[in-house]
């Protein structure tokens, strides 16, 4: 039973993970960047969706400001700070990281130093018994949502004529323009929606994870390499990453919590050595 | 002596049949000339003997030794060089830096981190007689990028050529240039050596003619036909293949 | 002419400052001297593979680390004289690269980026993770510097053997970056499809430039255990290479001295900016945004666009 509740545990971090990943995935499937303000977009997700709780007590307002106010972020740093490093990698870096940098210091100044937490929303309070033990109905509520949301932009990559043009990689921006699509609103709304996953993802976090300094860093390496063990440019990746890495950490925490960290660095780095381009990347 | 024989090579990307069992004997010292409407498979055929893309069946010998599966630079070291169709150099190095490299890489020296006085002077002089002849002396300390479409596309045949090659592969060396450009470029294939094998692909029939001592017409990855320019001229299939292309 | 007399006569006043330096500073900004002079060769031995050789790493601290912590696991756990761990060091670090640089080769650009954060942050987890030997989080303390004949606890004598060392490490640099190895990086850099057909066995080039970078970047490694006399976790930690990728491209890539200017100004500014207010981090930031905007090359880039138009006047 003790491994059903790791698995679960590993499968409602995975899909925060996904949520995370699929983002990123996103931006540098159609634009080549890699966003290194990702965690920043978790964390100030996070944060807002908090200080609006606070106000309200509304889970539900709550993941929409969030997510509303950091797509505009989003799409103001995109529009006017990225896009003129359209494929010029050094500068993209040096702007993102100075962002992260940025956000970093904002939020420590706005909401401190000291771990929050979100309060479980209501409907999900209390937990389901399995066995000896019990499992809390949130986490059960983040492996669904995890999977109504992989399951949405499934539909939409597949389904959709935009969710087309994403799949195709839009490798050359000139054959996108004569096709007839705004190749600049495209970029701008695809960055900002990434930046709107990874909110969504910090404030269901809020719940289980905590918010603090440093999250912003630490929740971008697990997306890196979640990312990277899946592979770059993937949805399917994103998912097949996020849920693997998850249950690898959480295994790892508790068989070997000396060598937790490396039980993630370790399979990444074989992955990787192995096939370069992740598990499901493109060459 | 046969400079290169292509033998029954294949190439397929996923189902797309690009080369279809094409055999091809290039003499020594001879001008060939590879013709045929976008799509016939000249330039994957160019890079299966560069070793850029690797058959799926059939080989390639260079003077005699089998270089089917050989790497690109290797078979730069046996004395094949090529330019590129999209034209293929160092947008932020020199002119002079560029021909220095492409010197450095037919010397076939190995690394050297430690570049002798004597050594250096001796290549700046070669390097400068290349851009000369080539015209581009006065561009030698300009950056490549800022270079005209047409000082590029001559600079990359400059590169190929300074390692003095056995066999040259030109990959459309006139396209997109102007008429007086077309003419120098001409003139200076026709001065080259007549040791020197070459292959080039062509689009500008007046050129092709000009210049070729055989031709070979492609088409959809076959060789179609092959001869001189008296057999391909009246070949009745090229004519339909080409007015059919129009 | 004059332009090139020009440089030698920046480079003979920029040396003479130096030298001259704690003459007229005192203890603590000759310590950061010391610092700038350490980050900056560690700038420049990314350069060599990024700005020349065209491939951007996220794992540049694990040969910065290993042979930091080569230093201290030499001289800490085994005994061995502080001046013998250094070329230890250094050849630890070149070995990492020589072991890592065949798994990372075979990918470049972005996915080259993660094979080396991924390679570096295993290096970090077995540093983190493994108590018995490296104490883990805690970090290693105690480690003594070099004596060779005299201490260089001293303040100014540890900046004039940091200097000495940064300097000759500067000139094979240099020296490598102009010589024909290094104009085939760049050619690498530029085109590698290009190089190929040229002749050149662009995977013997890259990896020869992956373990010069990372036997340069443990020096770096090796002094900065001296300056702190301490060696932790943090040095292999992916903050670590993200710094020195921001180092490099803040000054400038392809310059050599581009990064190091950028590393003397980034931890400079790291000092001054934190004296002056606890949102020194938000003013780095602030500061990187600006600097991508107004000096997409980097700062030396601004440099030569000046003297560009200077000289078109």
């Amino acid at each position: 039973m003790t491994w059903l509740i790791h698995i679960l545990n590993g499968l409602a971090f995975g899909m925060l993970l996904f949520l995370l990943a699929a983002g990123l995935s996103l931006i540098y499937g159609l634009m080549r960047i890699l966003n290194l303000t990702h965690g920043s977009f978790y964390l100030v997700g996070g944060y807002i969706g908090l200080t609006v709780m606070q106000f309200t007590g509304s889970f539900v307002l709550a993941l929409i400001a969030a997510v509303v106010v950091v797509a505009l972020i989003g799409a103001v740093i995109e529009r006017f700070f990225l896009r003129r490093f359209h494929l010029d990698e050094l500068p993209q870096t040096l702007v993102t990281f100075g962002f992260l940098f940025i956000f970093s210091d904002l939020s420590l100044w706005i909401w401190g130093g000291n771990p929050l937490m979100l309060n479980v929303p209501h409907i999900f309070q209390g937990s389901v018994p399995m066995g000896y033990y019990s499992y809390p109905y949130y986490r059960l509520f983040l492996i669904a949502v995890g999977f109504v949301v992989a399951g949405g932009l499934w539909w939409f990559q597949e389904r959709t004529r935009l969710g087309t043009m994403l799949r195709a990689g839009v490798d050359d921006a000139e054959i996108a323009r004569a096709l007839g699509i705004n190749v600049s609103l495209l970029f701008t709304l695809v960055f900002a929606a990434g930046a709107a996953l990874a909110a969504f993802a910090g404030v269901l976090a809020g719940p289980v994870l905590s918010l603090y300094p440093g999250a912003d860093f630490e929740v971008l390496i697990f997306a890196f390499v979640v990312v990277v063990v899946g592979g770059l440019g993937s949805l399917r990746g994103a998912l097949a990453g996020a849920l693997l890495v998850g249950i690898i950490d959480d295994f790892g925490k508790a068989f070997f919590p000396q060598f937790a960290l490396f039980t993630v660095f370790v399979p990444m780095a074989v992955i990787l050595v192995m096939r370069p381009t992740g598990l499901f990347g493109r060459q | 002596m046969t400079a290169l024989t292509i033998d029954n090579v294949s190439k397929n990307f996923g189902g797309v049949a690009a080369l279809s069992g094409i055999s091809l004997d290039i003499e020594s010292g001879e001008r060939r000339v590879l013709l045929g409407p976008n799509g016939a498979g000249k330039t994957t055929l160019f890079h299966t003997i560069s070793g850029n893309v690797v058959p799926s069946a059939g080989r390639i010998m260079l003077f005699g030794a089998d270089i089917t599966r050989l790497r690109p630079d290797r078979r730069a070291r046996l004395g094949l060089a090529r330019t590129f169709q999209i034209t293929n150099l160092f947008p932020r190095l020199t002119v002079l830096e560029s021909v220095l490299l492409a010197l450095d890489g037919a010397s076939g020296c190995g690394m050297r981190l430690v570049a002798s006085p004597s050594n250096a002077r001796v290549m700046d002089m070669q390097a400068h007689g290349l851009l000369e002849r080539w015209g581009l002396a006065e561009a030698s300390s300009r950056i490549v990028r800022t270079l005209s479409y047409g000082e590029q596309r001559q600079l990359e045949i400059a590169l190929a050529l300074a390692g003095k090659p056995r066999l040259l592969l030109l990959d459309e060396p006139t396209a997109g240039l102007s008429p007086a450009e077309t003419r120098r470029v001409v003139a200076m294939v026709h001065e080259l050596p007549r040791d020197m094998t070459i292959v080039m692909i062509e689009h500008d029939m007046d050129v092709a003619f000009e210049l070729a001592d055989r031709i070979a017409v492609m088409h959809l990855g076959r060789l179609i036909a092959e001869g001189d320019q008296a057999a391909i001229r009246s070949n009745q299939q090229v004519t339909d293949i080409y007015l059919g292309a129009e | 002419m004059t332009a090139r007399l020009w440089s030698i006569a920046g480079a003979a006043a920029v040396l003479v400052l130096l030298v001259a330096l704690p003459a007229f500073l005192r203890e603590y900004s000759i310590a950061l001297a010391t610092k700038m002079l350490i980050f900056a060769l560690f700038a420049m031995s990314l350069d060599l593979l990024l700005g020349y050789t065209g491939l951007a790493s996220l794992g540049h601290a694990a040969y910065f680390g290993v042979a930091a912590y080569t230093v201290a696991l030499l001289v800490v756990r085994a005994g061995v004289s502080s001046g013998l761990a250094f070329p230890a060091a250094l050849a630890a670090a070149a070995v990492t690269g020589a072991v890592f640089a065949p798994l990372a080769l075979r990918a470049r650009g972005s996915y080259f980026l993660m094979i080396t954060f991924a390679l570096s942050q295993v290096v970090w987890s077995v540093a983190f993770g493994w108590r018995t030997l490296t104490n883990g989080d805690d970090g290693m303390p105690n480690v003594v510097r070099p004596n060779f004949g005299f201490s260089l606890d001293n303040t100014a004598a540890f900046y004039y053997f940091t200097l000495a060392v940064v300097g000759v490490a500067t000139v094979l640099l240099a020296a490598i970056v102009r010589s024909p190895f290094g104009r085939a990086l760049r050619g690498i850099r530029e085109s590698e499809s290009r190089m190929r057909a040229l002749g050149f066995d662009v995977w013997r080039y890259q990896y020869v430039a992956f373990v010069l970078s990372a036997a340069f970047a443990g020096v770096a490694g090796a002094l900065y255990a001296y300056y702190n006399r301490f060696v932790g976790p943090e040095y292999l930690y992916v903050i670590q290479s993200a710094e020195a990728l921001i180092m490099v491209i803040l000054g400038g890539a392809g310059t050599l001295i581009g990064p190091a200017v950028g590393a003397g100004v980034i931890v400079f500014l790291e000092d001054f900016i934190s004296s002056l207010t606890q949102h020194w981090v938000l003013v780095l930031g602030v500061i990187y945004v600006l600097v991508t905007l107004f000096a997409p090359r980097g700062l030396i880039g601004l440099v030569n666009d000046a003297r560009r138009r200077l000289s078109a006047k």
